[in-house]
């Protein structure tokens, strides 16, 4: 699709972007705002963010929220990245159309429901909730937005490379990690991220597996957004925005990076050839 | 060997989403069909492995569907489930409205503008739900910035009421969902040859004419896939009617928290999430048939 860029499209693009920067922007400008009013301005300060560190129960939550989101978006990338090789790879095995359901069900299932299953069978088989439930639960949501991610770059990926690898005589493990994965790392490494965001931002299914001492940052927030808005929230907001913003940017830079080295790489092997 | 690495891909994912996703749906199923009672877990009757099969059998006898006849017949938990149907669907067609024109102007930018807004509308969905559910509330509150806008430009004499109405629930999905309606429709919108636009209104189509049957009938997959991703947590949503919503907002995804985390009742927590599961099994297999052929297309 391409064609004429109407003033109309102009349009519906500028304010489509505006509906969607604009809280977010304002959010982080009432962040500096001198007064506890949070939407009167008095004038520039970062009082609020010093306060946050003198905040221990929150710091606490954030050191929480971390710890889970690291490992359950490690496990749930290899979990994922199985789950995405079965679908794309083996088209018959027995049960194929139940995994599919699976894998795509928890995509769209509403996170009141996956948060109260999960924790119905944490107490049926009498796990003690905390740390490791909340871990296991986002390990399990965020598995299946990794084998979504990674699927759609394995659907391109040449079979015929590995195929060729195995003829040659390497070993099916071997073959995988020297040729489908480096190739397939991109999306592995986006799916990583995303199952990092996804743990580092629930709320609901935190709230029903959690326990005493595993409080997460986002429930530590709603507590705290439930009693009305106030500065230091939209100071903490504003820290976890600008962190995202950065990894994004990174990883922007780090893909457009070795897309022009790969380019180069291939010129030159056109070069050295011709 | 080759079966080795075959068994394994398949088993381990397989057997982790039996046990934390399909095992758990069997259990949410038996609670609610057991009766409520004070004591730790608050429900009976309980698997009691130790009795074998006679045990197994003694407990199903127990279970009875009270739970649902009592959902069936209080109007709290029908009128939810309607709000909740009824919300979602008209802020789908919100969003919908909104979410279009912006993937068409989207589709239709220079093609080195177009990556850069794509990552415009992903950029969101990476942040915190939750964040962007509470920039509203500084927004929409009666002393909020929207309402001291619109007094400063002499649009109204008093602060509206926005916040705490279904109206603030209906700007908080839409706003929430509109990266998941965008991306599905740009990514259709994206892939159209704009030679077929061309070719209709070479053969007499006006621009309207070639919109309605070109662009629209072919973005239809995306349109669909984008509307699925809105409705169906849409309707389970709980974050945005209980922040934004008021009192008199009922949403299903709310009253389900209330009962498990207020009322402690276990069982109608249960009933009332099978039920909504029950709702949205249609909805939920069209999508997955949509995923299912999206992936076939990209072979």
């Amino acid at each position: 699709m391409s064609g004429r860029w109407t003033r109309f499209n102009i349009t519906s693009v500028v304010l489509g972007f505006a509906f969607l920067y604009l809280p977010i922007v304002l959010l982080v400008i009432f962040s500096f705002n001198e007064s506890r009013l949070v939407t009167v301005w008095a004038g520039f300060s970062t009082k609020w963010y010093r306060e946050l560190f003198n905040n221990q129960g929150l710091i606490n939550a954030a050191w929480v929220t971390l710890r889970v989101a690291f490992l359950s978006a490690s496990i749930a990338t290899v979990l994922g990245t199985l789950a995405a090789l079965a679908l794309v790879r083996y088209t018959r095995f027995n049960g194929r159309t139940l995994f599919t359901g699976m894998v795509y069900a928890p995509l769209v299932m509403p996170e009141v429901i996956t948060g109260l299953s999960l924790l119905l069978l944490f107490v049926a088989i009498g796990f003690d909730r905390g740390f490791w439930t909340v871990t296991l639960a986002h390990i399990t949501f965020s598995l299946c937005f990794v084998a979504v991610v990674v699927q759609s770059r394995l659907v391109n990926f040449d079979m015929s490379l590995e195929e060729a690898a195995q003829d040659l005589g390497c070993p099916p493990f071997q073959a995988f990690y020297k040729i489908t994965l480096p190739v397939i790392l991109p999306a592995v490494l986006s799916g990583w991220m995303l199952a990092f965001t996804l743990s580092l931002d629930d709320l609901v299914i935190a709230s029903f597996n959690s326990g005493p001492g595993a409080t997460t940052l986002p429930m530590k927030i709603y507590s705290q957004v439930r009693l009305g808005v106030t500065p230091e929230i939209n100071a903490v907001c504003t820290i976890l925005i600008g962190i995202v913003a950065i990894g994004v940017l990174i990883a922007a830079v780090a893909n457009k990076r070795r897309a022009v080295r790969r380019r180069r790489d291939e010129q030159t092997a056109f070069d050295e050839f011709a | 060997m080759g079966n080795a690495f075959r068994r394994i891909t398949i088993f381990i994912p397989y057997f982790w989403l039996l046990v934390f996703f399909l095992l758990p749906f069997l259990i949410v199923f038996r609670i609610s069909l057991s009766i409520l009672e004070y004591g730790s877990p608050p429900y009976v009757p309980q698997f009691d492995l130790s009795a074998g099969w006679s045990g197994f059998w003694d407990n199903l006898r127990l279970l009875n569907f009270e739970n649902y006849q009592f959902l069936a017949t209080d109007a709290l938990y029908r009128n939810a489930y309607i709000s909740s149907l009824t919300i979602a669907f008209f802020s789908t067609l919100m969003t919908l409205a909104i979410g279009f024109p912006l993937a068409y102007g989207m589709a239709r930018a220079s093609e080195g503008l177009r990556p850069i807004l794509l990552m415009l509308v992903i950029l969101p969905f990476w942040t915190s739900f939750l964040i962007r559910v509470y920039a509203w509330i500084g927004i929409l509150k009666p002393e909020g910035l929207l309402n001291q806008l619109l007094l400063w430009l002499g649009v109204i004499d008093a602060p509206l009421t926005i916040l705490n109405t279904n109206t603030a629930v209906y700007i908080g999905i839409v706003y929430s969902y509109l990266p998941f309606m965008v991306l599905p429709i740009y990514a259709t919108l994206e892939k159209l040859d704009y030679a077929l636009i061309e070719a209709a209104q070479d053969l007499g189509c006006t621009a309207l004419a070639a919109f309605w049957k070109v662009t629209l009938r072919l973005s239809v997959p995306g349109i669909a896939a984008g509307c699925l991703l809105v409705f169906i947590p849409a309707v389970g949503e709980f974050v945005i009617p209980d922040l934004l919503g008021g009192s008199r907002t009922l949403m299903i995804g709310k009253v389900l928290w209330t009962e498990f985390f207020n009322n402690g009742d276990w069982t109608i927590s249960s009933a009332l999430a099978m039920v909504l599961l029950t709702v949205l099994v249609v909805p939920i297999v069209l999508f997955q048939n949509a995923q299912a052929k999206a992936t076939e297309r990209q072979k």
